[in-house]
């Protein structure tokens, strides 16, 4: 395989997002270590939305709904573990759970699930109204979150310790932010294969030209709603490793704004920029560190990077260091 | 019946007061290629889509391959063997000339939801791909991306990628559209050979190419067909003249 200078910038920055942290562990700057976390876990976050948005042009304004509902799947089931508190009897006594493996695996159902109903009612739309759509039922969840008192309602749910993961000490930043990068380098390598596969190929086809699609007999539809449930389960894993990381769950994570910010992290590093997503999350993170220290206001500079990249980078930083993507021959 | 591969009955089609297809019926056999001439707003474009699956006729039917096929969509009828070109080329532009031949062998293998295996790796695909560019002269041409292909390339990458789909007919509207004198006389010749393999339901404005290749050929004006015949009747038809050909040519 030839190396490209993408793939160069993609290693460069897969091996900062885990050299700073080290660093900072040697050094003793656990707050560091906890924004590299930050950074890797809205990178997840990130490279969901990115299958749905790069690779099959399905601008989704709803991915906080999958993010959402990954932090309550943590919050729900960690709340009852804690608080000895059945989440049902029936069929079989279930008290909740602290374990991380099944917490992930109740977010990426269930974030699964609801990205099954709402690619398909949202895909028989396309363009504005599918933006629209999407927001309309994060919104709908958004609100019901509020409302739904037995989880906090807008305050939230709050967790005592973290949730456990075998053989680890969650509390430990290092260990946590181990199990969050092994996991952003597991859904890379999943969306890398992805995207040259069959099903990868017919959906960014789809994106390009969807009579082609359609004449050689695939159904554009049925592939962008897979894409959209493969999407939507890694966003809401993503969610739970977010609640996880602040032991809190609101429905702020539910709200169109982070359906925005998962969308600013995609576009700022590349939109279809397999690690388009960890330069955008890695630069927010950043900046939201650096200039936050400075002024309140300092999503004002954010905009203004935001502005300039979408006016002059259109392959976001990563378009703007690696020049454009090439046709794989 | 078994050699009649399309046939349409009685198709209509109206977008308000204009009629675009009325009563249209045809056929095409194992072996031939029909062509479909008309002139500009005759309904060629509209008949096409109700054919292939666009556009649902308002009375008439559509039979491919024997079967009743005017209540299947686009993708049912090229799973079933239609295999279409378009008028403006609908390629996957960024995509290279092999990666979009590869989704055409993709689709005609219909193996589609696997997610982790190379594609542009897999032999077969490779092969049904390379096969097809190099029958319409595309080998060199293979890694190019297909936004910087020419015209009469992207021409030539659209009856590639028809290929890959081993069809069991041929829908190509105005194939010819754009080439010139030389692209043009090229493609008659391979679609001259292409009968064998499957018929050709071709439509075209180029008369050259139209009276060079069609066993027979349908005239179609205000959304009517006005005459099928072989070449020869079409040309001796006064009702053909009036209406398309003009009269000083045909005299």
């Amino acid at each position: 395989m030839m190396v490209t200078r993408e793939s160069l910038l993609n290693w460069a920055m897969i091996a900062a997002l885990l050299l700073v942290p080290l660093a900072a562990w040697s050094l003793d700057e656990p707050f560091i270590i906890t924004l590299a976390t930050k950074a890797a876990i809205l990178a997840l976050a990130g490279v969901g939305l990115n299958i749905a948005l790069g690779l099959g042009g399905l601008i989704s304004l709803g991915h906080a709904a999958f993010f959402g509902i990954g932090g309550y799947a943590m919050g729900i089931l960690a709340a009852h573990a804690q608080n000895y508190e059945p989440l049902f009897e029936w069929p079989f006594l279930f008290e909740g759970s602290n374990q991380m493996p099944l917490i992930w695996l109740v977010a990426v159902v269930f974030s699964a699930l609801a990205a099954l109903v709402i690619g398909a009612l949202s895909l028989r739309t396309s363009g504005v109204y599918f933006i629209m759509i999407t927001l309309a039922f994060g919104q709908m969840l958004y609100y019901f979150a509020i409302s739904w008192s037995a989880y906090g309602g807008e305050d939230g749910l709050s967790i005592w310790v973290r949730n456990d993961f075998p053989g680890l000490n969650t509390l430990d930043p290092i260990q946590f932010f181990a199990i969050a990068y092994v996991i952003l380098c597991g859904a890379l390598f999943f969306a890398a294969r992805l995207a040259r596969s069959p099903f990868g190929l017919a959906l960014a086809a789809a994106r390009q030209n969807e009579d082609r699609v359609e004449a050689v007999g695939l159904t554009p539809f049925t592939l962008r709603l897979t894409a959209f449930v493969i999407s939507g389960a890694i966003t809401g894993l993503a969610g739970a490793l977010f609640a996880d990381l602040n032991r809190f769950v609101s429905p702020t994570m539910l709200s169109w704004h982070t359906s925005g910010e998962i969308m600013i992290f995609v576009i700022l590093g590349g939109v279809g920029r397999l690690y388009g997503p960890v330069a955008g999350a890695a630069l927010y993170i950043l900046l939201e560190h650096l200039l936050g220290g400075i002024s309140d206001y300092w999503q004002i500079f954010l905009g203004v990077l935001l502005l300039l990249i979408v006016l002059f980078a259109r392959g976001g930083l990563i378009g703007a260091i690696a020049g454009r993507e090439k046709a794989h021959g | 019946m078994a050699d009649l591969v399309l046939k349409t009955e009685n198709l209509c089609k109206s977008f308000g007061a204009l009629k675009a297809s009325c009563d249209v019926s045809l056929d095409l056999r194992a072996g031939e290629i029909h062509a479909l001439i008309g002139p500009n707003g005759a309904g060629k474009s509209t008949l096409i889509k109700q054919i292939a699956g666009n556009f649902a006729p308002d009375s008439g039917t559509v039979e491919l391959l024997g079967r009743d096929v005017t209540a299947l969509d686009t993708v049912a009828r090229a799973r079933m063997g239609l295999g279409r070109t378009f008028q403006i080329s609908a390629l996957a532009m960024d995509y290279s000339v092999l990666q979009n031949a590869v989704l055409g062998a993709l689709g005609g293998q219909g193996r589609v939801f696997r997610f982790f295996r190379n594609v542009m790796e897999d032999p077969a695909l490779l092969e049904a791909a390379r096969d097809a560019l190099e029958r319409v002269g595309l080998t060199q041409d293979a890694n190019r991306r297909t936004a910087d292909l020419s015209h009469g390339q992207r021409r030539q990458l659209e009856v590639a990628v028809a290929l890959t789909l081993k069809p069991k007919l041929f829908l190509m509207d105005e194939p010819m559209a754009g080439l010139g004198a030389d692209g043009s006389h090229r493609l008659t010749g391979f679609l001259d050979g292409l009968r064998e393999q499957a018929p050709i339901l071709l439509v075209e404005h180029d008369m050259d190419a139209v009276f060079a290749l069609a066993d027979r050929i349908s005239v179609l004006v205000y959304g009517q067909i006005i005459a099928t015949g072989t070449a020869a009747e079409i040309r001796a038809n006064a009702e053909v003249r009036r209406a398309y050909l003009g009269e000083e040519d045909a005299a």
